[in-house]
């Protein structure tokens, strides 16, 4: 436990280069330990801005602090699960390859993968219900297989704050349900989720807060505050799913 | 066949051409596994400009000087290369053409200007190598083993240190580099020393084996090991394996294949391996158990 903010986000600001706009201005939030919370907004609002800004792979104006120092202090305690778009699925390596990516900075430079790690990862692939398919190339597994891989290599990672880009995006209900159902667990062991998420409903029900954005940080509370009709209204334009 | 001649002549090549080809499978499965097998092809043209400077710095065709200056434009290359990407926002091929357009018309101009005709530089040496003018006085014998066998050995010791030592840290930031680096796993250290190993790779090998059969060399048996397995390790060895046997089988082809046919003369090496390289690639692009196109074929009929 970490008795500093896990996230303090102020005046987040991302532009990409040669353009005039900002992505993204002026966010500023703060995420608690032992917090869901749902980053939602219209496309091109800026959700996946939000996250890259926050963990750096971007360029961006403004300050933020991770468990109250800089994110390069803290690298180990923070996991990220990309996009599926941004992997290369025909990678020669196996669900546990991957789960035991997330063992390597514990693993350590020059060592190597012992027989206790795969074990260890192993334990990690049956909490997403994948132990059977350990061996399997990622790419031969569904999409839901694939994005339970991931959440096993942050659940190995043993991360105290984890960032979500899409992962509820074109995979079936079971997996959903497993993910939802992870995202609790790790509630209760006090770690902080930020998950960027397009479906209204669910995100009502699991989240314990949202960012509403778009351009810019519309609302931030509980899901029946920043969910409301007015909001939705001035962020989709009426359009609400 | 295992005449004196044998232990003089092809021995020495066939240890030069095997070296270089483990070598490049092992660096080139990751080039291939990066997307960027390209870059090999580049570099193959962008050492010019630093040869000819070797040549001129030294004021002859010395190994050392002409080594050091194909290395330095290589690595002026990659560099060139990742720099036109990040700044200018080229993506990859684009800048790759930018660059090895560049600097080989910059090595024409250099031999012109520089060298005139002063020098003799070969174009066919530097596309086929000089494989058929290796020999070994005294084999076994240290002080007569031809330079390119030491230089592609050291090479080999430190290649293979590098992959074993850093295999871990190496999977993960070909296979995710944006998590590697959240993690701190050095991705752009490891990185920088793998363009200056693929660098290096590269010119101790055109150096003997001419640049045809290092492109060759880099890309076929990494892509053929590709559609063979499912793990990062096995594709490892397995590309070395298949470059080993690439190698010999072509050395062989080349030595024997046209007198067995009642041709005069046998054929360039180098040129052969670079064939069997490529037919090696194509069967298994048709025939692999998993992914061959043909196998598959099979398997939805049956």
């Amino acid at each position: 436990m970490n008795i500093f903010m896990p996230l303090i986000v102020k005046d987040l600001s991302c532009r990409y280069a040669g353009q005039h706009d900002d992505v993204l201005s002026n966010v500023s939030f703060v995420a608690n330990s032992g917090e869901i919370i749902g980053v939602l907004g219209p496309n091109g609002a800026g959700k996946s801005t939000l996250i890259k800004g926050v963990l750096d792979l971007i360029p961006h104006e403004g300050e933020v602090k991770f468990f109250g120092g800089a994110l390069k202090d803290h690298k180990t305690k923070i996991a990220y699960i990309p996009q599926r778009s941004s992997i290369d699925w025909q990678f020669p390596v196996s669900a546990l390859d991957v789960c035991l990516m997330g063992m390597y900075p514990r693993i350590g430079l020059l060592k190597r993968i012992t027989k206790a790690n795969r074990e260890e990862a192993m334990s990690y692939l049956e909490q997403v219900k994948l132990a059977d398919y350990a061996r399997k190339q990622i790419g031969s597994l569904s999409g839901g297989q694939q994005q339970r891989v991931f959440m096993a290599r942050a659940l190995a990672q043993d991360a105290d704050l984890l960032f979500l880009d899409e992962p509820m995006a074109g995979i079936d209900q079971t997996t959903q349900d497993l993910l939802f159902t992870l995202f609790k667990d790790l509630k209760a062991k006090g770690k902080t989720i930020l998950i960027v998420h397009h479906h209204l409903q669910s995100a009502k029900e699991h989240f314990d807060r949202i960012l509403l954005i778009n351009k810019i940080l519309i609302s931030d509370g509980p899901p029946n505050e920043t969910l409301s009709q007015e909001n939705l209204a001035a962020v989709y334009g009426g359009i609400t799913a | 066949m295992l005449s004196e001649t044998f232990f003089i002549v092809d021995f020495p090549a066939l240890l030069i051409v095997i070296l270089a080809s483990i070598l490049c499978a092992l660096m080139g499965s990751f080039l291939v596994l990066r997307k960027e097998a390209v870059m090999v092809d580049a570099l193959s043209h962008s050492v010019l400009p630093g040869i000819v400077m070797g040549v001129y710095l030294s004021g002859s065709f010395s190994i050392l000087y002409v080594m050091g200056g194909a290395t330095l434009s290589c690595l002026i290359a990659v560099l060139g290369v990742y720099a036109l990407q990040r700044y200018a926002r080229i993506e990859q091929g684009a800048a790759i053409g930018t660059v090895f357009t560049t600097m080989f018309a910059l090595g024409v101009v250099f031999l012109e200007t520089y060298i005139g005709g002063r020098v003799h530089l070969d174009t066919q040496h530097v596309l086929y190598g000089a494989l058929e003018l290796t020999y070994w006085a005294n084999p076994f014998e240290w002080d007569s083993m031809p330079m390119q066998i030491k230089t592609l050995s050291v090479m080999l010791v430190i290649t293979l240190a590098f992959m074993i030592v850093f295999f871990k840290e190496l999977r993960v930031s070909t296979f995710d580099p944006l998590y590697a680096e959240l993690q701190g796993q050095y991705v752009t250290a490891l990185h920088l020393i793998q363009i200056l190993l693929t660098a290096l790779i590269a010119v101790s090998c055109f150096e003997a084996t001419g640049s045809i059969l290092v492109i060759s060399l880099f890309v076929c048996p990494a892509a053929s090991a590709r559609m063979l397995c499912d793990r990062m390790e096995t594709q490892m060895w397995l590309s070395a394996i298949i470059g080993i046997f690439c190698a010999i089988t072509g050395y062989f082809c080349a030595g024997f294949l046209p007198l067995a046919l009642g041709f005069e003369h046998s054929i360039n090496a180098a040129a052969m391996i670079a064939v069997i390289c490529g037919i090696f690639l194509v069967l298994s692009m048709l025939f692999s158990p998993a992914y061959g196109v043909i196998t598959q074929k099979k398997k939805l009929f049956n």
